[in-house]
């Protein structure tokens, strides 16, 4: 299944903060768009604000979030806090170079999964559609 | 004796065959990690020795194939330059005075990202990025620190920095000079290599055209003021990291150096005046002769550029002078200490690939800010080549394999192509900004993904060996843990400078700044002006951002 109801799975994908490096989200990006889903990346050095606009204004089913700078406990609770005042109740999913001990942090904020360097990308797609199939 | 193409016909019909008959090889074809094919075996036929004097030759002289210098290794080892720098400038200061203690030979710093990207402490975008990947500077203050006690006279210092590389250059002429130590007796480099940021690394802030300015703005003002430096690096190793193959690598990184001696001759300047201080950087990935091959294929290919191309006439113009790392995305975060395995085989790479500095990564980078025992696992790593192996020995001791000078052949010929499709498309500027170079690479990444998903490339601890492992190497390590204070130490210096410093001196350099950029000017001696009288790296950043406007890269995926 790659539809919700009867429409596309819908991603927003981001690097939120300063840091560059977009390797990680671009080849999560192609996979999720080879699964079926419509993926929107919003580029390098998106702030919280401007990853939240986006998402509520494209209704995703999912934000992603690819950190490297070590700014994930600051920018992560930011971006989620603000989809969520917003009203809009989509999965988020963060991956990249995060420390073990930072995990249960940020899953209590909202993160429902936190995707560690090495994890193969068809991973993440398994994981976005059965977590949006249960819902 | 029959001759050695009906020799090798007979041993492949005979021999070879009746041990393929009963056991056929391991995998339907081989490739070097890059994807290009390897040849069950290599023999004179593939390097005519009649090449020898043309393709290869002697090092220190053209083509350059076997190494930039004569003597090479035997003269002076490599340059052990490790990559440090994080939180506040006292740290880093520690961690240099560490490395310079345990026999480490140049430095070179790591700036936070709001450095590098012109960005105060106290800016709200810098929230959470404050010395978390390098070093926060703000202002002269900083570098004065980060300094002490460490004469400039007798150290080199690389800084990766590029679009604000003119401000911390400015910085380092001021604390030399503080210390008694003249620009021009300053070693060292900055990365200043802005195009690759456009393509792979994301640091930049300036559209393309002003971002060139100011990254020859240093290449002109060094020539005649700090004649030492080595004014850029041109790097192919970020390239790397973001998903290039071997020799897309080599072929974009010289484009970029093209693109650079292009528009510094649009200046007025010579060839030969600026060439010899520019220098290069490649990564040190996975296929030891791959890599050793592409750093042969590199100095032959650019020396032939610079004398074909741009008919430089000075032999120190024809140097691919390099600093080598390794490329920390080969590192793996399961079973976490074979990456000190890993690192050793870059280093090897590096020292038979003849580079004049390395760079080893620490096995826990893929976790966290390196640990002190880490670093010290990655500078005795090179130590151990260095003085145990016999690797230093001899010069380019893999001249002459069969294998290796076929592959050298082979990848000059592929980067040439490449270089070629670039030119037809109007040069590297245009390449970057129809997005051309940004697909290629992202198709070779996602083709590198699927290959290690599918299990062809074996990642050892990753898709084949695993453990089960809860993480358990992770967490028996002495993981370094930035401190969440240093971002408020950062603000509470910054506003004591701030306090402190000649308001009417900074205001004065800084409006003189946006006259220099009116009228188009070199901004290096304005820019420096402006730092001694303790100017921010944000209030220098912002002159250029109202003049300049900033830059927003489309993305590819």
């Amino acid at each position: 299944m790659n539809d919700v109801g009867n429409r596309k799975i819908r991603v927003l994908l981001a690097k939120v903060g300063l840091d560059g490096h977009d390797r990680g989200i671009k080849t999560v990006a192609r996979y999720l768009a080879d699964a079926g889903m419509e993926v929107i990346f919003t580029g390098i050095r998106s702030t919280p604000e401007q990853i939240v606009d986006a998402a509520v204004e494209e209704d995703v089913d999912v934000v992603g979030l690819s950190f490297l700078g070590g700014d994930h406990m600051t920018l992560a609770p930011r971006v989620i806090d603000g989809l969520r005042r917003r009203g809009l109740q989509a999965l988020i999913v963060l991956g990249g170079i995060i420390p073990q001990r930072d995990i249960p942090a940020l899953e209590q904020t909202g993160a429902a999964r936190v995707f560690l360097p090495g994890t193969p990308p068809d991973r993440i797609v398994q994981f976005i559609r059965g977590s949006l199939e249960q819902n | 004796m029959p001759d050695l193409k009906a020799d090798l016909k007979r041993w492949q019909e005979t021999a070879l065959k009746r041990t393929l008959d009963r056991s056929p090889e391991r995998k339907q074809a081989f490739t070097t990690d890059s994807g290009i094919p390897v040849k069950a075996l290599y023999t004179p036929l593939d390097n005519p020795e009649s090449d020898y004097q043309q393709q290869i030759g002697f090092p220190g002289e053209f083509p350059y194939t076997r190494g930039v210098y004569p003597s090479m290794y035997r003269g002076q080892l490599w340059t052990m330059r490790q990559y440090a720098g994080f939180g506040a400038a006292e740290e880093t200061n520690r961690r240099f005075r560490y490395l310079l203690e345990r026999g480490s030979t140049g430095l070179s710093i790591a700036f936070d990202l709001p450095t590098q990207l012109g960005l105060d402490s106290d800016d709200p975008l810098a929230e959470g990025s404050v010395g978390r990947v390098g070093v926060a500077v703000d202002t002269l203050a900083d570098m004065e620190t980060i300094f002490q006690g460490i004469p400039l006279d007798r150290v080199s210092t690389s800084m990766t920095i590029n679009a604000t590389a003119p401000i911390l250059l400015a910085m380092y002429i001021a604390v030399g000079e503080q210390q008694g130590v003249a620009q021009t007796q300053l070693t060292g480099t900055t990365q200043n290599d802005i195009l690759k940021e456009f393509i792979a690394r994301g640091t930049y802030i300036f559209p393309p055209e002003p971002s060139l300015k100011l990254a020859l703005d240093i290449v002109e003002y060094c020539l005649g003021n700090v004649p030492r430096w080595n004014t850029m690096n041109i790097a192919g190793y970020h390239i790397r990291e973001a998903g290039a193959d071997a020799v897309q690598e080599l072929a974009f990184t010289l484009a970029d150096a093209i693109t650079y001696i292009e528009r510094a001759r649009e200046r007025g300047l010579a060839v030969d005046e600026f060439a010899p201080r520019l220098s290069y950087s490649l990564g040190c990935f996975r296929d030891i002769f791959e890599e050793v091959a592409k750093y042969r294929a590199a100095r032959r290919l650019f020396a032939r550029i610079m004398k074909e191309r741009f008919g430089a006439k000075d032999p120190r113009s024809y140097l691919f002078r390099t600093f080598s790392g390794s490329c920390g995305s080969t590192l793996v975060s399961q079973q976490p200490l074979n990456n000190i395995v890993r690192v050793a085989m870059h280093a090897l790479m590096g020292v038979l690939g003849g580079h004049q500095a390395i760079h080893t990564a620490c096995w826990d980078e893929g976790y966290a800010i390196p640990s002190e025992s880490a670093a010290q696992i990655a500078l005795r790593t090179q130590q151990i080549l260095a003085h145990e192996s016999g690797l230093a020995n001899t010069t380019d001791p893999l001249a002459g394999s069969y294998y290796v000078e076929s592959l050298t052949n082979e990848i000059e010929k592929r980067a040439r192509a490449y270089l070629e499709r670039i030119d037809a498309m109007g040069g590297m500027l245009e390449a970057i900004e129809s997005g051309f170079i940004s697909r290629e690479i992202q198709e070779s990444s996602i083709r590198y993904q699927k290959s290690v998903d599918s299990g062809e490339k074996i990642i050892v601890g990753l898709n084949k060996f695993q453990e089960q492992e809860t993480d358990q190497g992770a967490a028996a390590m002495d993981l370094f843990q930035a401190d969440p204070a240093v971002e408020g130490r950062q603000k509470a210096a910054l506003s004591a400078v701030r306090a402190k410093r000649s308001q009417e001196e900074v205001a004065s350099a800084l409006s003189e700044l946006a006259a220099v950029i009116s009228r188009n000017e070199n901004v290096m001696p304005v820019v420096i002006r402006a730092v001694k009288a303790y100017a921010t790296v944000g209030e220098i950043t912002g002159v250029m951002r109202s003049a300049w406007g900033e830059y927003r890269s489309p993305a590819y995926i």
